[in-house]
């Protein structure tokens, strides 16, 4: 499968793109238990985990494609699809459940025309719900590329969205 | 004069980075020579942002919900002018909750910076470990331990000084002591604020815990959703190691230890300490049979001890104090001090750490404040998804291990989710239901087929489809997995189930056979009208009904069509006039 189809910009070359993992598959290949800090280095340097950063480590650090695929796909915190630039992780931990987190996801839903999990066709939002981002005294919460949004209402998560999209249409234009 | 702003995660996350700036912008203004300086959560979250303001003689004032706006004023009038501004300032009541509890676990946060070393020292930091290392042997430690009576702090309460000593009479050279800082239960923060607030104390229990079971190292198994902790604890073992407290020779003694940090990537299954340890080793995080138990073969295969993170931030204080200072507070069987990550309906959410053996009621009202909006205390939910729901009924239990799993609950490792009439206990358990089976690493048969089927008799309840004969299924479900399953995660899924299904049958039964959620809270099982006496005819629910259910002449009252109604609230929201009735 092309590069392209993964999402990569890297125009087929994956090797090139990939050499910025590297020094850490060189830190790490023979260091045991390394392999899920070389994931969490592959997914900040590529947004997520491709077929070819997969392959790409699997030829580095010998360990077979499958395994590396197995454990990508355990944990939570790895994609093997990319992601919009702004992904919002809703909280639905057991606070914000109790506090409506339901009715933000609807809302969020809503206002991008997207269902849980998946990407806006302009590439701008992806929503993942999370279990729990530990500001339950805020609840419902949701953090957009790290940054935490407290007591959340339909009307407040609906204005950040259009103000986040405003931002880039304005950056757009220039 | 001395500027603090309270800085874990909540904190920033209530805007105390831009109270922050501010301060900094207005002090430069007032050509002020003041340094504003940072903490972890002192734990009243409802209040944040907190700024304190220490004046030259010592005393402090602390500001509350500072808004950027407030600044200004608070500059010139107290940091300039050195009269405080009083109407920003925290209220008797509020600063009353803190005196009520007993911190130790919680010790510093809120009152060091947790960046500084030298902060954590002045407070008699590393005391404990100097008096460890160079003048007590292991076994003298284990023994203050067992004295102590420390229990495990992550949930299940087993003594520390136990598993020290296991791991401590374990053949070989190389063992190591693990911190589980993987704290997975959706409605608990309490370990991340010890880790933002105080890092230098989980270092210190680690540190002293290494030295008694004979680790040559010590490694923290931190949730990759905690960035600001993970910051913070290598600042804390960076500054650590240059002081001579890890690495080689620690404190010149010839006991050598030092910790690394390993990110977790979401598991919640890796609280389980077998998964854990093979996700420390890269490998998915399945949890395997036990024994041999980690004290015997742990991480690849070396003897391995593993505590939680509030469990190790307690142990330099036993060692300071003494173990009798400790096993003074608490009860016969529960000694010292517990967190709890107070939230859900409550008045005053937030960190609170009381002696063991308070009764729960005094810690939702006397310290909580109460419920939300003045509505009625239904059920507090605790242990997160292996633990289970107390009713109103019994709300004066006890805060200990063994008054709480009576009920069918547990302690869990903190989290206390109060819930009002407005929660549907049926909705809860589907909840919690749905997290379990999502984090099922699905090795066991029960645990993963098991959740999923009783996951779906709760969906379908929820949404009136209910059907005589589903309550018996899921008790008998319920048995099954407890049995069938592994590891803990499987053996304590199904208590949320039976814990509601034991105090809250008659929500259940009104699910299943009368088609009704009393707490209105699951939709399907809701209708919508409109009250003939309120409606003004304004169309505007008319118009905003994205099925066309409701119909009406302009100015004549509406109705709604129960057969096109999707119930989803939109009139609800819409109406002015409040003319829209649920039932």
């Amino acid at each position: 499968m092309s590069c392209e189809k993964n999402g990569c910009k890297c125009n087929g070359n994956s090797e090139f793109k990939f050499v910025q993992l590297d020094p850490v598959i060189e830190k790490y290949k023979n260091v045991p238990g390394s392999l899920i800090k070389i994931l969490q280095a592959a997914q900040d340097i590529n947004g997520f985990l491709s077929k070819d950063i997969i392959n790409y480590i699997a030829n580095g650090t010998g360990i077979k494609p499958a395994k590396i695929y197995g454990v990508a796909t355990f944990y939570a915190q790895f994609r093997t699809k990319p992601i919009g630039k702004y992904l919002i992780m809703l909280c639905k931990g057991t606070a914000c459940h109790v506090n409506g987190a339901d009715m933000i996801e609807e809302a969020i839903c809503e206002e991008l025309n997207i269902a849980e999990g998946e990407t806006t066709a302009d590439g701008l939002f992806t929503l993942n719900c999370v279990a729990c981002l530990g500001c339950c005294s805020l609840s419902p919460v949701m953090m957009i590329n790290g940054e935490a949004f407290g007591k959340l209402t339909k009307e407040s998560v609906k204005k950040i969205l259009y103000e986040l999209r405003n931002q880039e249409r304005a950056e757009g234009v220039k | 004069m001395r500027v603090i702003v309270g800085q874990g995660s909540c904190g920033l996350a209530a805007g105390a980075a831009k109270v922050h700036q501010e301060l900094e912008k207005q002090i430069k203004e007032n050509g002020l020579n003041i340094h504003v300086e940072i903490t972890g959560c002192i734990g009243n979250c409802y209040l944040e942002p907190i700024v304190d303001v220490i004046d030259d003689q010592g005393v402090k004032k602390t500001y509350v919900c500072v808004k950027p706006e407030m600044v200004k004023e608070i500059v010139e009038q107290h940091l300039q002018g050195n009269s405080a501004v009083e109407k920003y300032l925290i209220s008797k009541e509020d600063s009353a909750i803190l005196r009520k509890q007993k911190r130790v676990a919680l010790r510093n946060c809120g009152i060091i910076d947790p960046t500084s070393i030298e902060e954590y020292i002045a407070l008699d930091g590393y005391k404990a470990t100097e008096k460890a290392v160079t003048n007590m042997t292991p076994e003298q430690v284990v023994d203050v331990i067992k004295a102590s009576g420390l229990r495990g702090r992550g949930g299940a309460g087993f003594p520390t000084w136990f598993k020290w000593d296991a791991a401590r009479k374990s053949p070989g050279p190389d063992k190591y002591m693990v911190c589980n800082a993987d704290e997975g239960d959706p409605g608990a923060f309490m370990d991340r604020s010890v880790l933002e607030g105080d890092p230098h104390s989980v270092i210190e229990g680690m540190v002293i815990g290494g030295y008694a079971m004979g680790a040559v190292e010590g490694i923290i198994y931190v949730r990759a959703e905690y960035p600001l902790a993970i910051k913070r604890l290598e600042t804390a073992i960076e500054q650590a190691r240059e002081k001579g407290f890890l690495g080689k020779n620690v404190f010149g003694s010839k006991f050598s230890f030092d910790i690394r940090i390993k990110a977790g990537a979401g598991a919640f299954v890796c609280g389980e300490e077998t998964a854990l340890i093979a996700s420390l080793e890269g490998e998915r995080g399945m949890p395997r049979l036990k024994p041999p138990f980690p004290a015997q073969k742990g991480y690849f295969q070396k003897p391995t001890n593993i505590n939680n993170v509030e469990t190790f931030a307690n142990v330099a204080w036993i060692i300071h104090n003494g173990a009798a200072a400790y096993a003074a507070m608490g009860t016969e069987k529960a000694k010292g001090t517990k967190v709890f990550a107070l939230t859900g309906k409550i008045n005053k959410g937030g960190l609170v750490e009381i002696p063991m053996g308070l009764p729960l009621r005094e810690v939702i009202y006397d310290i909580g404040g109460g419920i939300r909006n003045g509505k009625a205390f239904k059920a507090v939910q605790m242990g997160g998804p292996s633990g289970g729901c107390i009713p109103a009924s019994l709300i004066d239990t006890t805060v200990d291990y063994e008054a709480l799993t009576k009920t069918g609950a547990i302690m869990g490792s903190g989290g206390m989710v109060v819930m009002d009439e407005t929660t549907c206990m049926v909705d809860m358990a589907r909840f919690f239901l749905s997290f379990t089976r999502k984090e099922s690493c699905g090795k066991c048969t029960y645990c993963r087929v098991g959740t999923k089927r009783m996951l779906e008799i709760l969906e379908r309840i929820t949404q009136g489809e209910g059907k005589d004969g589903d309550i018996e299924l899921l008790e008998e479900l319920a048995a099954k997995v407890k049995d069938g399953a592994m590891c803990g995660l499987g053996q304590t899924a199904p208590n949320p189930v039976q814990t509601t299904i034991r105090y809250f049958r008659n929500e259940y039964e009104d699910h299943i056979y009368k088609k009704k959620c009393t707490a209105k809270s699951c939709k399907s099982l809701l209708t919508f009208s409109i009250d003939k006496d309120k409606c003004t005819g304004c169309t505007s629910c008319a118009r905003k009904c994205p099925v066309k259910a409701i119909s009406g002449e302009v100015k004549k009252t509406h109705e709604i069509d129960p057969h096109v109604c999707i119930r989803c609230g939109k009139c609800l929201e819409t109406c002015k006039f409040k003319a829209i009735l649920v039932d």
